[in-house]
């Protein structure tokens, strides 16, 4: 089969071609440009961060041999050869780990409770009041901002050492963050409801709770779950400022040179955060696919 | 007026069963569950070694250290806490980009649309779960031992925990692009690079550029704490000044890391407007 395709007179042509060639160079003008930016920024960084290409490359040798070191018992052999050598403080270190987990847990049940007491002041359809709207806002802004090692830090020394403190600013940082996001969740509700609720007469808290609150809890819900696996890891390196849970003996092993222990402690660490990942992402399943069918 | 009929209860149960005659498993599937979550929570309070009188003193600890930190102030230390500062927004930046750069060929391995074959493709998904797993600052105390105290290290910590995230995230963004661009590409005659240069990074681009942008943003607050065990930035500065208690020194050094934040957020903000609105447009 043979179609026609119809070839412009030569000067028109010309009069297009042209015109392209004008917009590509613009184009690739401008992304030059960024480019050199870029590149520019970067180099003061690198100058910034002390950033030493001999250094790395003289070292990097001990950043493969390091694996290397945590994969060899002090005996001298694979540690997968000697399993119970390997997980000596099994019993010590699964006990802080539950107690990681219980850190997190703890945390994020209690800054979610607080996150829902607040999220309904922020949220710009149920607010009562923009001056309170404005406050708790900027609270959260505030609350989420700051690391949560950094609560951490200043909690142990107001509240002492242990887990207390790692719980405290795992809440801090979780009403911030869960804040934020349920109050996006209130936003994008259908107003419907809440006129009818609010047409029979019925206080705020009436609204929120029968209007508000069916819309919203099965994606307040997974949001928690979500913000729960995030805390877990979040909770195994508190112990790195004396906050509780497994991070005090990973530090210790990694400053000491227990290299074993190392390895150890590391692969349990991985091996929780993957099974809350797979629990979480479970519950997260059976959640929505219990609300997709009602 | 007249009055409405009375309704027929009777009636209406009969006709909507599954409100009135709920099953007793599905009736009290969540209170089960609140009371459980309560329980654990209950438990956990009791185990963590929570109390009345510890939060009481705590709080009253709490509320001195906060009075102490009014108003905040730098003392004589100002351009060394710029410099650490300077040192964070280095890092953060580095780390996100070298982070960026190892993943996007590492992210085509683990997308479905590249490579179909499972067995090649759940290795390298695996490897950036694990990697993923390990959180920013072990990966710093890390890169500590392999290249020694200092911000270096704080840019390979990033660029290690990034390259796990970035993986995953570009390898979704590839999987979700359109085929047709590459069905075009492969019909004129490209072989399979030409598909992923021409018909595939285009697409993939502006959302990879996105995501970048926002994790610089994400990792100017991680980057404030790699100090904490060493990896320089501000981080430093404010475990150090915590430490030996001098509260308006770390209330001006929280301030700092807010404005950064805040700032880095809006100008990220708009480069990344920039970038997906111009694709947006076309």
């Amino acid at each position: 089969m043979t179609s026609a395709v119809s070839i412009l007179p030569a000067q028109q042509l010309a009069v297009l071609n042209d015109a392209y060639r004008a917009a590509v160079a613009r184009k690739r003008l401008r992304m030059t440009l960024a480019t050199a930016v870029f590149f520019a920024v970067l180099v003061i960084a690198g100058i910034g961060a002390e950033v030493n290409p001999v250094i790395f490359v003289n070292k990097i040798g001990n950043f493969v041999s390091y694996f290397d070191r945590i994969g060899t018992l002090e005996s001298g052999t694979r540690v997968w050869a000697d399993i119970g050598e390997w997980f000596w403080g099994w019993k010590k270190w699964l006990a802080l780990l539950g107690e990681t987990v219980l850190i997190s847990y703890v945390g994020t049940l209690a800054g979610a409770i607080l996150a829902f007491a607040l999220n309904f002041l922020a949220a710009e359809n149920t607010s009562p009041a923009p001056w309170l709207r404005f406050t708790v806002r900027r609270l959260m802004e505030f609350c989420r901002t700051v690391p949560d090692i950094v609560f951490a830090l200043i909690f142990v020394i107001a509240f002492g050492l242990g887990p207390m403190a790692g719980v405290l600013a795992i809440m801090i940082h979780s009403v911030g963050a869960l804040g934020k996001l349920y109050s996006e969740i209130v936003e994008n509700i259908d107003m419907k409801p809440v006129e009818g609720v609010r047409s029979t007469g019925a206080s705020w808290i009436s609204c929120i709770r029968f209007a508000v609150v069916p819309q919203v809890a099965a994606g307040f819900a997974s949001y928690t779950l979500l913000r729960f696996e995030i805390n877990v890891r979040g909770a195994s390196v508190m112990g790195f400022v004396g906050a509780g849970g497994i991070g005090q003996e990973l530090v210790v092993a990694v400053r000491k040179f227990f290299y074993s222990d190392v390895s150890a402690i590391l692969l349990m660490i991985i091996v929780t955060v993957f099974l809350i990942d797979i629990g979480t992402g479970w519950a997260r399943g059976r959640l929505f696919g219990r609300e997709a069918r009602a | 007026m007249t009055r409405l009929p009375a309704p027929d209860s009777g009636d209406l149960r009969g006709r909507y069963p599954e409100v009135f005659d709920r099953p007793v498993s599905s009736r009290l599937a969540i209170p089960a569950m609140l009371l459980a979550a309560f329980g654990i929570f209950v438990f956990g309070l009791v185990e963590l070694e929570f109390s009345p009188a510890r939060m009481l003193a705590g709080l009253s600890q709490l509320g001195w250290i906060t009075m102490m930190m009014i108003p905040p102030d730098p003392g004589s230390s100002l351009p060394v806490y710029l410099v650490a500062l300077g040192e964070t927004l280095s890092i953060a930046l580095l780390g996100t980009t070298l982070a960026a750069l190892l993943a996007l060929p590492v992210s085509l391995l683990a997308a479905k649309n590249i490579v179909p074959s499972g067995i090649f493709r759940f290795p390298v998904r695996r490897f950036l779960d694990s990697i993923r797993g390990v959180d920013t600052l072990i990966w710093a105390l890390v890169w500590i031992n392999v290249v020694g105290l200092g911000p270096f290290a704080g840019v390979l910590a990033i660029a290690v925990a990034d390259f796990g995230a970035f993986g995953k995230l570009f390898s979704e963004a590839i999987e979700a692009a359109d085929r047709k661009q590459v069905e075009g590409i492969r019909a004129s005659g490209g072989n399979a690079l030409h598909e992923i240069r021409f018909g595939l990074m285009p697409q993939v681009l502006p959302v990879i550029a996105g995501q970048v942008l926002y994790f610089i943003e994400s990792n100017t607050r991680s980057a404030t704490i790699i100090g904490i065990v060493g990896a320089g930035g501000i981080g430093l500065q404010l475990a150090e000044q915590i430490r030996v208690l001098e509260w308006q020194k770390v209330s001006f050094l929280i301030l700092m890391i807010l404005v950064a934040v805040a700032a880095i957020d809006w100008i990220s903000g708009k480069l990344r407007f920039a970038i997906i609105g111009q694709r947006a447009v076309v």
